[in-house]
């Protein structure tokens, strides 16, 4: 077991600003030969005012991590804090943290403003109270004028809202979101994330947002965090992540991604020197803490390479095989490239204008990269 | 031009020769001798050969018969007595047994539950005239309160199955979401449970209460001389002259019986999966 | 990784007070059934294992003289053992009966529930309805309702007559056969919805499959619909069989004082025969044999599942 503490952590030290510390989270399902690790020795920070997400495949432990927060489970080790506090002991009504369930979980024998208002009935406040909070959450998600309808009667998108509304309402510190937009079609989808974007900087409440969707993650996320297997395999803003992975699966699983082997020449001082299968060498960024020896795999984004018609300078670009495919995507096109060693290169160009294809099935080509394009694994 | 098809009827996959003809005579043959009863029970005359003119002579000497008074008030006390404690019995018990892990002794559980449905009626009759005898002649005891335990107990098991029913179509999550929002365990079971569960328990209530009202085998074993139920009075007359008085008391109670069924399919339309 | 014990102590102390708090929720519950339901049979074994009192009830002298006396006889004259006729031909009556009963309920239930099942959804609440009443209304009212068809002064016989296909009354009461019409009628439902459940599961795309590799209707009902519905099968006619072993109320009122099964020869045993042990014995005696045929068929389905669920 690998100790990611010193990669993963948030450097704000034991967790003093982070709206959520866990620390060393594992969950085993089970016993002896059948059991399940879940969540192994998982830790991180999450900022006040943050949108966090976490992403991954199903699986990989992501809504374990969100229950454990939540506490609906009890973790087999480790501990959460909360703003500095610890709640690892706390049940669910105790911890100032609500959730937007996958299935809304909505209570079918209340109407949509009682259902709204059931955290702040549970916790006590006053009549006059409640009632301006169920106004001012129906009038955040644009449902005033369902107030009294049944829970039965919403459509799909309704009752999205309404349990976004209900786990406002109590003004938690921080909102959990397991997979809330994956029953919607996809128009209204991409409405939502707008709209819990939006949300999220209205009322600065921290919002962990669990997701398998890696385009949702990347178009909303402050940062993510990329899981697998129960694992946590990088935090980094949506950039870093797509930018600079780290590890083959977070490379693979964000977006198309090329992957080359290589020998490492040199490393130094944050740049690394890299000599591909066909001779060639590139220098590179290094990414912090990263020190690559010997036989490495590189990946490169099929938009940072640039396709040009073979011969046209001698010995210039980094690769160069026959096109085997064009792909019109009509924003873009594809380009499948077969290598000398027999795997397929993709590079993406934009289409510019209207122009006839440069390029035909069959022909001579080179690759190029752009600067830094080409980044190292971790092995 | 006009065209047309193939004559006949299509052919139905469904179909088996001779089966709709049986079930129609099975309806018929479960419907008949109830309906002859009913009727007869307006009968003016005596005897079920004659038809002597519509008349509800035997209603009112039924109500005006003072056994049939007493024997009907019983059936009645117990029967609402039965039904409630084995509803708040089998409630608790459902709530204990229902949508939850397997621990030791949960199957120990559903068999003691379950017991009264598996063992012969007249053997637990046997079993409690034996117990209760022992009970008597320590105590003197003679009054109505081991009718009402006998009851209960075998009311429990009808009771307990509406409630699981729909204790387990119920989603766990809803108190998990309850208890995010937080609610405590105890109002999350006013405030969530309890209500989502209220159509099944009414169901329980109202099967036990018919399966009491409708007992006849442990009743006449366990009852005390002189402690008459509907159905024992009945038994008893059975071996008399047959009065149409009788017609007139089971109409009386198979209307009743009916009105509960059918509340009690009404319910469970209304509140189903 | 290392395992800090609060978390699985954390665990391991949620789970027992869950298992706390279902066993507490259960016991008042399981404390009325042990005491009115389970527990008493305790006592009818003790019983049976006693000797009866003067007038009813018992002396507290161990003997087996009950368990004896329920197959045997032990002529008081002559000091003979020989089989004790009586009991056996009741025995005999009893089996017999329930098994013919379970048959004839099958024959009637199956195409009955057949019939239901291929309703459309929507009158079918309207047939299921029509099935369940009856259940519901009391055993004894069913018995006297065929007891008013089936007597000699009753409708049958009345319109016969009246037909003039016959001129004197058939006497079908207190016969055997007046016990097994009874006993038809009172547990039909009881098979029906059994079979019911396991036809409304039925794929009937297979049956298509089965019209479309050319077979017969017969075919069709006997090697794919009958296979299919074979839990339900088995499950009506544990279902009817057992409370037919069992049955008192409906030989009592159907059959006289002359054509007793197992259920009147125990109630004898209370009231004038005044043997008590006997009784119990007996009683004990009909719970086994229904403990016997509800293991078998816990087995049967269990086989039928493929082994272990």
């Amino acid at each position: 077991m690998t100790h990611s503490d010193d990669l993963q952590e948030e450097k704000t030290g034991s967790g003093l600003k982070s709206a959520i510390h866990a620390q060393r989270m594992t969950k085993i399902f089970g016993s002896g030969k059948d059991q399940v690790i879940a969540l192994d020795d998982v830790s991180l920070s999450i900022q006040e005012n943050e949108f966090f997400t976490l992403l991954g495949p199903s699986g990989c432990g992501k809504t374990t991590l969100l229950r454990l927060i939540a506490g609906f489970d009890h973790p087999t080790a480790g501990l959460i804090k909360l703003q500095g506090k610890d709640i690892s002991h706390l049940p669910p009504y105790r911890r100032s943290v609500n959730t937007v369930f996958q299935s809304y979980a909505l209570f079918p024998h209340m109407t949509v403003a009682k259902n709204i208002s059931f955290g702040l009935e549970m916790l006590g406040k006053p009549k006059s109270a409640i009632a301006d909070t169920v106004d001012r959450m129906l009038a955040l998600v644009k449902m005033e004028a369902l107030r009294n309808r049944r829970i039965d009667q919403l459509s799909g998108g309704q009752q999205q809202r309404v349990a976004l509304a209900r786990a406002l309402a109590p003004q938690p510190r921080v909102l959990l979101l397991d997979e809330p937009l994956a029953a919607l079609d996809y128009k209204l989808r991409k409405e939502m994330q707008f709209e819990l974007k939006r949300l999220q900087h209205e009322t600065g409440i921290t919002f962990i947002f669990v997701t398998h969707d890696q385009e949702e993650a990347l178009t909303m996320s402050d940062r993510i965090a990329v899981m697998n297997a129960g694992r946590i395999l990088q935090i980094g803003t949506p950039r870093e992540i797509y930018n600079h992975p780290v590890e083959r699966f977070v490379a693979d699983f964000i977006g198309n991604t090329n992957f080359l082997s290589a020998k490492v020449v040199s490393a130094a001082k944050g740049r690394v020197r890299l000599r591909l299968f066909t001779g060639k060498e590139i220098e590179t960024a290094l990414p912090v803490g990263m020190a690559p020896q010997g036989s490495v795999t590189a990946v490169v984004r099929p938009e940072y390479s640039l396709i040009f018609a073979d011969g046209a300078v001698a010995g210039a670009g980094e690769l160069s095989g026959r096109l085997v495919n064009i792909v019109y995507f009509g924003t873009d096109t594809h380009y499948y490239i077969r290598l000398p060693d027999e795997t397929l290169f993709v590079t993406r160009s934009q289409n510019q204008r209207e122009d006839a294809e440069a390029f035909h099935i069959g022909q001579s080509v080179g690759v190029s990269f752009k600067p830094n394009a080409i980044q190292v694994l971790r092995d | 031009m006009t065209v047309s098809g193939p004559k006949g009827k299509p052919f139905s996959i469904k179909k088996q020769p001779g089966f709709g003809f049986v079930a129609v005579f099975c309806f018929v043959m479960l419907y008949a001798p109830i309906f002859t009863l009913i009727v007869y029970s307006f009968n003016a005359g005596k005897y079920i050969s004659i038809w002597e003119g519509f008349s509800l002579q035997w209603y009112v000497s039924a109500w005006n018969n003072e056994a049939v008074q007493d024997a009907a008030i019983r059936s009645l006390v117990l029967a609402l007595q039965a039904s409630a404690y084995s509803t708040v019995l089998a409630t608790m018990a459902a709530l204990g047994t229902t949508r939850t892990r397997s621990f030791r002794g949960l199957t120990a559980i559903y068999v003691l539950i379950n017991q009264p449905l598996m063992v012969p009626e007249i053997v637990t009759a046997v079993a409690l005239l034996t117990f209760f005898a022992i009970i008597k002649t320590a105590t003197g005891y003679q009054g109505l309160a081991y009718l009402v335990l006998a009851h209960t107990a075998f009311c429990i098991p009808f009771a307990y199955l509406p409630i699981r029913a729909r204790l387990e179509g119920m989603d766990l999550i809803l108190e998990t979401a309850a208890a995010d929002l937080y609610a405590p365990p105890w109002k999350t079971f006013r405030h969530i449970t309890l209500p989502l569960l209220w159509p099944g328990i009414i169901a329980g209530a109202m099967l036990a209460f018919v399966i009491s009202l409708d007992d006849v085998v442990i009743t006449e074993f366990v009852k005390s001389s002189g402690q008459e139920t509907l159905p024992t009075y009945m038994l008893g007359q059975l071996r008399r002259v047959i009065s149409p008085e009788i017609n007139a008391i089971s109409t009386a109670l198979l209307s009743l019986s009916i009105l509960v069924v059918s509340a009690f399919f009404f319910f469970n339309r209304k509140f189903g999966k | 990784m290392t395992n800090k014990p609060t978390g699985i102590d954390r665990i391991e102390n949620a789970r027992k007070k869950r298992t706390r708090r279902n066993w507490l929720l259960s016991t008042p519950a399981l404390i009325v059934l042990i005491c009115a339901a389970s527990g008493p049979l305790l006592i009818v074994l003790a019983y049976s294992l006693l000797s009866a009192g003067e007038y009813g009830g018992v002396t507290w002298s161990f003997s087996t003289d009950a368990w004896f006396n329920v197959v045997f006889h032990r002529d008081i004259f002559d000091e003979t053992i020989g089989l004790a006729d009586a009991h056996l031909l009741i025995f005999w009556r009893s089996v017999k009966l329930s098994f013919f009963t379970t048959l004839t309920t099958l024959a009637i239930g199956f195409p009955t529930a057949y019939f239901i099942a291929t309703r459309n959804r929507k009158t079918r609440s309207m047939w299921l309805f029509l099935i369940t009443v009856p259940f519901w209304t009391n055993l004894l009212i069913r018995t006297f309702a065929i007891l008013e068809v089936i007597r000699n002064e009753g409708l049958i016989n009345t319109a016969l007559r009246a037909l003039e296909i016959i001129h004197e009354p058939i006497q079908m009461l207190y016969t055997d056969f007046a016990i097994m019409v009874g006993m038809t009628y009172v547990f039909l439902p009881l098979m029906v919805l059994p079979l019911y459940a396991s036809m409304e599961r039925l794929d009937f795309n297979l049956i298509e499959a089965a019209y479309d590799l050319y077979a017969t209707r017969y075919q069709v009902l006997r090697r794919v619909i009958v296979p299919l519905v074979k839990p339900g099968i088995i499950a009506g006619s544990i279902l009817v069989f057992i409370p037919s072993l069992g049955a008192f109320v409906t030989p009592r009122v159907l059959g006289g004082g002359k054509k007793m099964m197992l259920g009147n020869l125990i109630e004898l045993q209370f009231g004038a025969g005044r043997n008590w042990p006997l009784g119990a014995a007996l009683s004990i005696t009909l719970l086994g044999i229904v403990m016997i045929a509800l293991v078998a068929y816990l087995r049967s389905t269990q086989r039928s599942s493929g082994g272990r669920r």
